[in-house]
């Protein structure tokens, strides 16, 4: 019987890491490339696209939240941010530091989460790297996965490409993952359903791009929400963004956790929702490959670089980027 | 938004413009989250330009003194001592830095998650922090008496209260004073009752008790200019689903049971006589002033702000030269910049279209 | 200055606890400054504790002002449509 908990020489390059290697990775995630074990890997050219590159880190708390794990997310959000510039995903590296003393059957929950979550997005781990830090110096895991894709040269979707006319739209309701984790921490004792929507969105970009080649913008509104995504896109591309609030999908519960602790929706983080702003005739494109709760929620003016939402009841605001993470307030 | 809402508020808004009729007025909400909610529903692009809102200080978080948020960071520093407060509090500086980076603090969403911490870690002293108006002080004032009544040695409560009805009369009694009536706080009233506030009306500045939503803010904004122009000066209520003449007494009445009125330092402004509340002797075992050997020390508050001057009503953020510039949410200088409720961070967040 | 929504009341519990439902998110608050709690009334909640208990809507009486400004302009009683 080996040891239950990440010791010290998981890390060291000893046997203990390669049973670990062996036993949990490679059982979970193993693939041609991967199983060759080599230092580096050598992966398929697309001499007619061009290359996409990303990298994310990911130190979520609690690791495991409802409706996913950290496992999960470090697929999702690197998958999706590749797919954000319309890239199809090729490949991604995996790196954990773990805490000596995180418990390997946790751990090994989370790798086959992230292998689940790689075959569900079609994508393959081929490289990776472990390191142990002494208890006390990390909080358990921290994982940093980055991601290779290709993508079509007549494709050319980015922050800066938005222009007058466009519509926004949103894939979906916002603000479940915040809230999914704010439910999940210690202490917090209010009771709901909401669950985080971490998923990969690449087949419904793949899918969206197989229609029209005539997106500007995909972003994904991860941590500071929509309202500091769109500031974003408002700077880059030099346009006004105007946004009706009440077209805002914002489910029930999460609605209901906001006006209990004080938080706007508009600002929490999402991890399987995108904004796209594209001109309006291939807005129904855009809702055929993501789903009916695909919503237009605004337009793009001409103008400065500005984001105004017209509030419910008809008076205007301007929204600007998060300037720090919502507590929950008694004012 | 019931659309029946949306046409009420479009008429409310005519109405509003014809009775001002360019005429200058000013009106003060005392209520940050009144701040708050106007700025996010966007009421001020609907009101006519020579009808100015200005923020008082309403914000218990915002006033309370660099002295009192450093004692409260010095306890959290000390070994077996746990603070807890609400995440308000997090950001606001005491003499250089802030308690989101001390040692030992917890974010409670309620004063309750404080009495428990003390239950489940008897080998740690858990100091709450003793924050808010005539809303939130009923709920400490019965938590030292639950811990009272259970001997729990390890809970005590920073006291940091502040009364509303003191800054108010500070208010009315400036000179400079441009005000002409008061958005009133609906849960402050809620406790109170509408009775606590019917001093205004031998002052010449009446005011009337609002509600949260934008139908509730805007009607409240045509009540009191039908009176102001009527030449009326009265305290009504607007906010009868939740507030009585009387307010709720089993509440109210807490308050003076646990705690009696004490001269209190507010940040940016200065002591006003009788405007914060102490511990009574009878549970001086649960009042951190007395339990720790540890004391408060002078403090000196941030220099160069005219915090004090918003406070009163006087100026506006962006007549000041650190607004946006040396003083953001994020590295806050003044007071009402600190919590996301006061006046300079509700204009930041929300800068007028 | 206070942050206090309008909940309703699902179960009331011993030692002065009850279960409360905001549009399907539930938790528990203190009862501590409030008498005669009924299940089913809707309450005022800050930080965590029932501050009051709310008057139903067609028990409120509306100010005079706001009344004939509704009549005027072609809304009902009570602001109500």
């Amino acid at each position: 019987m080996g040891p239950k908990t990440i010791t010290i020489n998981h890390g060291a390059g000893g046997r203990l890491m390669h049973e670990f290697i062996h036993n949990s990775i490679v059982a979970h995630l193993g693939n041609s490339q991967l199983n060759k074990m080599d230092d580096s890997s050598v992966l398929q050219n697309h001499p007619h696209e061009q290359p996409v590159l990303t990298t994310d880190s990911y130190v979520v708390h609690p690791v495991f939240f409802s409706g996913g794990d950290i496992g999960r997310l470090c697929v999702c959000g690197t998958v999706n941010d590749l797919a954000a510039s319309g890239a199809e995903p090729l490949a991604l590296t995996l790196s954990f530091i773990l805490e000596e003393g995180f418990e390997l059957e946790k751990l090994d929950k989370i790798i086959a989460s992230i292998g689940q979550t790689a075959k569900e997005a079609g994508v393959e781990i081929v490289t990776g790297d472990t390191k142990v830090v002494e208890k006390n110096k990390g909080d358990g895991i921290f994982i940093n996965t980055a991601g290779l894709g290709f993508v079509d040269p007549k494709v050319s979707i980015s922050s800066h490409n938005a222009l007058p006319g466009d519509l926004v739209l949103i894939t979906g309701p916002l603000g479940n993952h915040e809230m999914a984790l704010f439910k999940d921490r210690e202490n917090m004792k209010f009771q709901y359903s909401v669950q985080s929507d971490v998923a990969p969105l690449n087949l419904k970009v793949k899918k969206l791009l197989a229609h029209t080649k005539n997106i500007h913008t995909i972003k994904d509104p991860t941590r500071g929400g929509l309202a500091s995504a769109l500031t974003e896109i408002a700077q880059n591309s030099q346009i006004r963004i105007e946004l009706e609030e009440d077209k805002i999908p914002i489910d029930q519960e999460v609605k209901a956790m906001c006006d209990l602790v004080g938080f706007d929706p508009l600002y929490l983080a999402n991890e399987g929702k995108y904004i796209i702003l594209c001109p309006p005739e291939e807005a129904p494109k855009v809702k055929a490959a993501f789903g009916t709760e695909t919503t237009v929620i605004g337009r793009v003016e001409k103008g400065h670089a500005d984001l105004i939402l017209h509030t419910a009841f008809g008076g205007n605001r301007r929204l600007i980027m998060m300037e720090n993470i919502q507590l929950p307030r008694i004012c | 938004m019931a659309k029946s809402d949306k046409n009420k508020i479009k008429n409310l808004a005519a109405a509003i413009r014809e009775l001002v009729d360019d005429n200058p007025i000013t009106l003060m909400e005392v209520c940050g989250t009144h701040t708050m909610a106007i700025a996010r529903y966007g009421i001020k692009s609907l009101l006519p330009p020579s009808l100015d809102i200005v923020s008082g200080p309403g914000c218990p978080v915002c006033v309370t003194s660099a002295q009192d948020i450093q004692f409260a960071i010095d306890l959290a520093n000390q070994k077996d001592c746990l603070v807890a407060t609400f995440g308000d509090m997090i950001k606001v500086p005491g003499e250089s830095s802030n308690l989101g980076s001390a040692q030992n603090v917890e974010v409670v969403y309620s004063p309750f998650d404080a009495l428990e911490m003390a239950e489940q870690n008897p080998g740690k002293e858990i100091v709450l922090l003793g924050l808010g108006f005539e809303t939130t002080t009923p709920l400490i004032a019965s938590l030292i008496k639950s811990a009272a009544s259970s001997n729990l040695g390890n809970f005590s409560v920073l006291p940091m209260h502040k009364l509303v009805p003191p800054a108010l009369e500070l208010l009315i009694s400036d000179p400079d004073s441009k005000l002409n009536g008061f958005i009133l706080p609906g849960h402050v009233s809620a406790v109170t009752g509408t009775r606590y506030f019917k001093f205004l009306e031998t002052t010449g500045i009446g005011g009337v008790v609002s509600g949260f939503t934008p139908l509730d803010i805007m009607e409240s904004i045509y009540v009191l200019i039908a009176d102001i122009t009527a030449g009326r000066t009265r305290v009504l209520n607007n906010y009868e689903r939740v507030v009585r003449t009387e307010g709720n007494p089993k509440a109210f009445n807490l308050i003076w049971e646990v705690y009696e009125p004490e001269d209190s330092k507010w940040r940016g402004i200065g002591t006003i006589p009788t405007s914060g509340l102490s511990i009574r002797e009878k549970y001086a075992d649960f009042d951190a002033n007395c339990k720790f050997e540890l004391k408060k020390r002078e403090v000196e508050e941030p220099i160069g702000c005219i915090c004090g001057e918003i406070l009163m009503g006087r100026k506006k953020p962006n007549d000041c030269k650190h607004f946006g510039k040396s003083c953001t949410p994020l590295y806050p200088v003044g007071p009402c910049m600190v919590s996301s409720e006061g006046t300079c961070a509700a204009w930041y967040k929300y800068n007028k279209e | 200055m206070c942050l206090a929504i309008p909940v309703q009341v699902k179960e009331i519990k011993n030692n002065n606890r009850a279960v409360v439902d905001n549009n399907g998110v539930n938790f528990e608050v203190s009862t501590n400054l409030v008498e005669n709690l009924k299940v089913g009334d809707f309450v005022l909640i800050h930080a965590g504790f029932i501050l009051e208990i709310l008057t139903h809507d067609d028990a409120r009486e509306k100010l005079a002002l706001l009344e004939e400004f509704y009549q005027k302009t072609g809304r009902g009683k009570n602001g109500k449509e």
